[in-house]
């Protein structure tokens, strides 16, 4: 009887098991495995396994020639394809030493930002989600909508678009495009107002999200998170700042920081990035020039021999194209430096001695696209 | 007493931001104003989709049965799937000369990503966009289609 009492007690809290939250996880938003080591309800290790969306677009790039990677780069981070393509386009023309119109540059700009607020809007709506508000998914998506029949009307797609070309467009926009924009950014400008309302001061939400999931600024820097992520950690790394190309030089904009790092001070960066979005749009929609919506490019397009590195700012952070030519009409190699794949790696030590239902927000909070990890 | 204060002050602010929130849902439910939702199946007669709307790939005929293709196959190598097979022939015009013609253009829709570089890059603007959207069907060999009608021909005046 003894015996019997002295021996050890093992309850659960102590012990260390392990969970498999995906691969298919509705607030994983794709098919991403996070293997969680768990303490009770304590995160205390988060493993994540990627490759169930593995296409080998890098690989499939090296036979292709650089008109047709275009298409493939919408399928690598879907919500902002039009910069994904735009970071193509920006290579090549670096590459062969060819200026754009001006015309190019404006819709290009004007464009870009418009995916940039589509893309938050969708991540606002899911977060809302992800936590418990469907109501946020509702009004995110329903305003989305207005975005995606502007790109239907010009691009005749709604999510996968190709539009850009090496050199310029695909064709020009359509006429009703300048209206449609000035309209849906009058419309967007009132209801920005009801998502802070329904979400931004909600007390539920400021519970979840306030103190949870810090990074400091040496870590977003260590780490190499960039975009919104990083920028709520106070990191500066906006490469529409630091390396402006397209129209971001001459634009005015201001560069959403914030301090704190958790995962509220992310999401307000986001907030404030689709206001910024509409003052760039708000500055270019009236002045598009005329002119010719591409520049003259010989149909086959071949790079001198070299490597080549184009970055571009999309919605999730810095986008990294590095490219190596032997002069051929398709690359020698294509590696694509994307911000979901390094802004996944941080999860681990963000979420570390944080509540479960945590590692949903925080997770939701850095955005992740999930072909955009595995490409 | 201030930390009872705080407490019932921290109730307080909680649920006005949750009254808040509900002002907005209850304006919508009161007032919706504009109804976005779509009655999809009900309202596929008048459903009409954006001119540029990548739906299908098309070759206009005209009145007469008559394409513009030459079947000269940039189409095809521009094709980053491999979905479009361009079969042509060679026949002998009556002056001696050997002309090609296309046998048959055939589109795999199952395998066409939307790209759009056929149609950009075709010199004879021979391949359109259609506008149909519903293409689901029982067996996959229907999506593979001959794009050229039977006994078509090239209209004279394309080289």
């Amino acid at each position: 009887m003894k015996e019997i009492i002295n021996l050890p007690v093992h309850s659960i809290e102590e012990e260390e098991y392990h969970i498999n939250m995906g691969p298919q996880h509705p607030s994983t938003h794709g098919v991403l495995r996070l293997v969680v080591t768990l303490q009770g309800e304590i995160v205390k290790k988060v493993q994540p396994h990627c490759g169930y969306i593995h296409r080998g677009i890098e690989k499939m790039c090296e036979k292709d020639t650089f008109q047709q990677i275009i298409h493939l780069t919408d399928r690598m981070d879907y919500l902002s394809a039009h910069i994904n393509n735009h970071a193509v386009c920006l290579l090549v023309e670096g590459a062969l030493g060819i200026e754009v119109p001006e015309r190019v540059k404006y819709i290009r700009t004007i464009i870009d930002e418009l995916a940039r607020i589509q893309s938050h809007q969708l991540w606002w709506s899911s977060f809302g989600m992800d936590l418990g508000g469907l109501t946020c998914f509702f009004y995110g998506l329903r305003d989305r909508e207005h975005i995606l029949d502007i790109f239907e009307e010009s691009f005749g797609s709604r999510l996968l678009h190709s539009y850009y070309t090496p050199g310029g467009l695909m064709r020009d926009i359509h006429p009703n495009f300048q209206k449609r924009t000035k309209e849906f950014l009058k419309y967007f400008r009132k209801k920005i107002r009801d998502y802070d309302k329904i979400l931004s001061g909600n007390i539920i939400f400021t519970e979840r999200s306030k103190g949870i999931g810090t990074m400091s600024k040496e870590k977003a820097i260590n780490y190499g998170v960039t975009g919104p992520s990083g920028r709520g950690s106070g990191w500066a790394c906006d490469v529409r700042k630091k390396f402006p190309y397209a129209l971001y030089d001459k634009v005015e904009f201001r560069e959403v920081l914030r301090d704190e790092g958790d995962t509220y001070a992310r999401y307000m960066v986001r907030m404030d990035e689709m206001r910024e979005s509409m003052k760039i749009i708000e500055q270019l929609i009236d002045n598009i020039p005329e002119g010719d919506f591409t520049a003259k490019m010989k149909p086959i397009i071949k790079l001198p021999a070299g490597e080549y590195y184009q970055r571009v700012e999309t919605a999730r952070g810095e986008l990294g194209i590095y490219c190596i030519s032997d002069g051929n009409k398709t690359p020698l190699r294509m590696k694509f430096r994307t911000p979901s794949f390094v802004n996944l790696g941080v999860l681990d030590i963000i979420s570390r001695d944080m509540k479960i239902a945590d590692l949903v927000a925080i997770g939701a909070s850095l955005d992740l696209v999930i072909p955009d990890i595995d490409r | 007493m201030n930390s009872f204060y705080t407490y019932f002050a921290e109730i307080f602010r909680g649920l006005k931001s949750l009254l808040i929130g509900m002002s907005v849902t209850g304006r919508y439910f009161f007032s919706p104003g504009q109804i976005v939702t779509q009655q999809y199946p009900e309202n596929r007669k008048k459903l009409k989709m954006f001119d540029r709307f990548k739906g299908d790939l098309i070759m206009p005929h005209d009145q007469n049965n008559q394409h513009r293709c030459t079947g000269c196959g940039i189409c095809e190598t521009n094709c980053p799937n491999g979905s479009i097979e361009v079969i042509s022939d060679r026949i002998e015009l009556p002056d001696g000369k050997k002309k090609r013609i296309i046998d048959k253009h055939i589109y795999h829709l199952s395998m066409c990503t939307f790209c759009g570089l056929c149609v950009k890059t075709c010199p004879s603007n021979a391949l359109a966009w259609d506008q149909t959207f519903e293409h689901a069907v029982f067996d996959r060999s229907k999506l593979t289609k001959i794009l050229n009608k039977p006994g078509s021909s090239i209209i004279k005046d394309i080289e």
